[in-house]
């Protein structure tokens, strides 16, 4: 479902003295339909950067990242949206939305622009945040107020309403106390039941062990540091 | 499947002076586009190329006209480019005033492209203007007074109002934004996002706000000095830049 | 010198009138712009009317002019002798009897055959003028036919007063094509435009001409759901007893009494000659002035 061949990706900072910095090289790996991988290696070692170009945002400096059949390394933009929208679910580490939007909407979302019938889509939503306990009268306000917790949690209810056959996670137990972390693993169990390919990132031992199939260590494809 | 708008190696010249030159991009159904740069980019000329506003030294502008498939509108005749802008396509001024007739009430303002459209019955356009003004937010009693009596915010959702009644599928705005207060801006930035999404409207839209476009477009060119230097999915460019004019326009927003 | 060209005008002039006339005639209520001429009278007193009857005038035509329907006001005799006098042309004040008549804001009463032409005096020819100031945008809406703001013109009337409130100069297109105005004739007048009758159109100090060709299609602009209505006083003349004839009212007395005779001069005439009487006539024969 998710397969990259010999990734590569380096930054260059134009303004700091064109400073380029090689973060990744050769990364080859798939995961399969109803596996869930983890990104694992120490902090700064690529593993969100890998996960944001399978998920198109960031560059690809050379290589292919097959999703579903696309290469989003070289796809078309809007075959990139497409693929956002029926396949490919990202759970950020920090919830980015339109501010002044309801929580109930913002979760909602997913589903909306895939033509599930409004009232459906809603009844899902808030399906969902009860089971990530967001207590209602906070559905109506725009989650940019609430807490760290509570964000991530709206953040997870997002990446969760819609059966993505592909999903990216990016620590996403991070803020949550033991029972909202309890229940975004059923979450993950019940999306590998689908069938859905997961890419993880989890700092949490515990909770890496619990849904994780396998580990991946992101530092193999660090390139060698030039002395 | 065909672009709605296809822009073909668009160039402008004022005298030996560039506007811009050699933009080449597909627009498809749907897409929001936006084009940012600063002051002298050349993204104003390039937006009135595209919208027939100015014709272009060179290249072509091809939309997917319902009767006839892809048809180059910058050959088209004034006739046909003028129903087309009547009809399909849509135009918002930065500034409300030049985008409306200041003369006129707001509900013969927004009837005024129904009715060059042979629309002939009274009641059935009060109607549509009065439920665009709904859904621009402007209230209904508001319906008789001219546009001079308007807020900055409420002359931008009329000018809105006025061009979305025809139903267009393609809309040019041009800093829809600029100059409002801020509050003003967010909830001008909200209809617009709600509007694009009911109608599937496609949309190109010029500004110096990066805000702007991680709000409303889907996809983004960076213009500088006339020419195109980056361009790809927004979030893409914003997050990943890679020229270095990008990396230096988006470090240079202030974090609030 | 005191002999004038036939007409006054010079054969040149007349020359170039007459085309542009055909050419508004080829293109009905398209406004032809001509190089007006000086006439012995000031502008807005119906030059262009009279280089528009100098050009087609022959030596045996008969000629009539009216004024608001009147041959009698100062205008109507002023303009009358001075094709008299210059043309040598028989006059009268029977339409009926009439080869060309001239006119200043009004079509009358009495139908007219093919064998007549009517001559307008228009003051602003452009019907755009009041909402579209710039000439040059103006006549590029003519050209590419964008005509919505004249119907947003009439949906501001009634969004304002509730219905139409243009009560003359009504604005009609011509052959499904042009927007024209009629010249400051009543909306009453306005169905009158399908005639059988040559009508040509001068305005002399904006130097256009236009015309509308026999058995033209002319059609009032309105909405579905307010539709034109050549209204006019609810009312008989007083004179003759007409119902069907547009109305001049006139204040008789410092009570406020009124009465309303017909406002053309001829046709009120005729009626009367023939028997016909209203409620303030008197015997038939010579009319109180």
């Amino acid at each position: 479902m998710i397969r990259t061949e010999n990734l590569a990706k380096s930054f260059t900072l134009h303004n700091q003295g064109s400073a380029e910095i090689r973060v990744i090289s050769g990364a080859s790996f798939t995961v399969a339909p109803g596996e869930c991988v983890a990104l694992v290696g120490a902090s700064g070692a690529g593993k969100s950067t890998l996960m944001r170009m399978i998920y198109g945002n960031y560059l690809t400096a050379s290589g292919r990242i097959l999703v579903g059949g696309v290469d989003v390394a070289s796809a078309a933009p809007r075959e990139i949206i497409l693929l956002r929208r029926r396949t490919l679910g990202y759970v950020s580490q920090f919830l980015r939305v339109v501010p002044r939007v309801p929580t109930l909407d913002v979760v909602a979302e997913p589903l909306l622009v895939n033509d599930t019938p409004h009232d459906d889509a809603l009844a899902q939503a808030k399906t969902l945040l009860e089971r990530l306990k967001i207590p209602q009268q906070l559905w109506s306000l725009s989650p940019t107020t609430f807490s760290g917790g509570e964000q991530q949690r709206v953040n997870i209810a997002r990446g969760f309403v819609y059966p993505y056959p592909a999903l990216l996670l990016d620590e996403p137990t991070a803020s949550l106390d033991p029972a909202n972390r309890a229940t975004v693993l059923d979450l993950i169990t019940e999306a590998k039941a689908r069938d859905a390919a997961i890419i993880g990132i989890f700092h949490d031992d515990a909770v890496r062990r619990a849904v994780c199939d396998r580990e991946l260590d992101v530092t193999l494809f660090t390139p060698e540091i030039v002395a | 499947m065909t672009p709605l708008l296809q822009v073909e190696n668009i160039s402008k010249y004022y005298g030996r002076r560039m506007g811009c030159a050699d933009v080449w991009f597909d627009l498809y159904p749907g897409e929001v586009m936006g084009i940012v740069g600063e002051s002298g980019s050349g993204k104003s000329t390039l937006l009135n190329c595209l919208a027939g506003q100015l014709t272009p030294d060179s290249g072509a502008v091809r939309f997917d006209t319902r009767a006839d498939g892809l048809r180059d509108t910058v050959t088209m005749e004034e006739p046909e480019r003028r129903m087309l802008g009547r009809t399909d396509w849509a135009f918002v001024h930065q500034n409300a005033r030049d985008g409306l007739r200041m003369n006129v009430s707001a509900g013969g303002n927004v009837g005024e492209r129904l009715m060059a459209v042979n629309a002939r019955h009274y009641g059935k356009i009060r109607n549509a203007a009065l439920d665009w003004l709904d859904r621009v937010e402007i209230s209904a009693d508001r319906i008789d007074d001219r546009p001079t009596a308007f807020s900055g915010g409420m002359q931008q959702r009329l000018q809105i109002a006025r061009n979305l009644v025809t139903g267009p599928r393609l809309v040019f705005m041009d800093e829809p934004t600029g100059g409002l207060d801020v509050s003003v801006q967010a909830r001008l930035l909200d209809l617009l996002r709600g509007l694009v999404r009911q109608m599937n409207l496609s949309a190109i839209i010029v500004t110096h706000d990066l805000a702007v476009v991680r709000l409303l477009a889907d996809r983004l060119m960076v213009m500088k000095d006339g020419r195109v230097i980056e361009t790809g999915l927004t979030d893409q460019v914003l997050d990943d830049p890679q020229h270095a004019y990008t990396q230096l326009l988006v470090s240079s927003v202030l974090q609030v | 010198m005191t002999d004038y060209n036939f007409a006054y005008l010079d054969e040149q002039t007349k020359r170039m009138i007459r085309r542009a006339i055909l050419k508004g005639l080829a293109i009905p209520g398209y406004q032809v712009p001509f190089a007006s001429r000086e006439m012995p009278m000031p502008y807005g007193w119906g030059t262009g009317g009279v280089q528009v009857s100098a050009a087609v005038l022959t030596p045996d035509d008969t000629f009539k002019v009216i004024d608001q329907g009147a041959d009698d006001t100062t205008n109507a005799v002023s303009i009358r002798r001075f094709f008299q006098k210059t043309a040598g042309v028989a006059v009268t004040e029977a339409t009926a009897a009439a080869s060309v008549i001239q006119t200043r804001h009004r079509i009358p009463e009495e139908p007219l055959t093919e064998r007549q032409i009517l001559v307008y005096q228009v003051p602003i020819p452009e019907p755009l003028r009041f909402l579209e100031p710039s000439e040059v945008e103006t006549r590029n809406m003519h050209a590419l036919e964008d005509y919505g703001l004249m119907h947003v013109k009439l949906y501001e009337d009634i969004s304002r007063h509730g219905h139409i409130a243009t009560a003359y100069a009504y604005p009609v297109r011509v052959e499904g094509r042009y927007v024209m105005d009629p010249s400051p004739i009543p909306k009453f007048d306005n169905p009158k435009l399908n005639m059988a009758a040559i009508q040509l159109f001068g305005a002399g100090r904006e130097q256009r001409i236009y015309a509308i060709p026999p058995h033209t299609n002319v059609v009032s602009l309105d909405f579905d759901d307010y539709p034109f209505e050549p209204t006019k006083a609810d009312h008989a003349c007083d004179l003759c007893g007409a119902s069907d004839s547009y109305l001049d009212e006139l204040i008789v007395d410092d009570a406020g009494g009124r009465m309303f005779m017909c406002s053309d001069t001829d046709y009120c005439g005729k009626r009367r000659t023939n028997g016909h009487t209203g409620a303030q006539a008197a015997p038939t024969g010579e009319d109180a002035a």
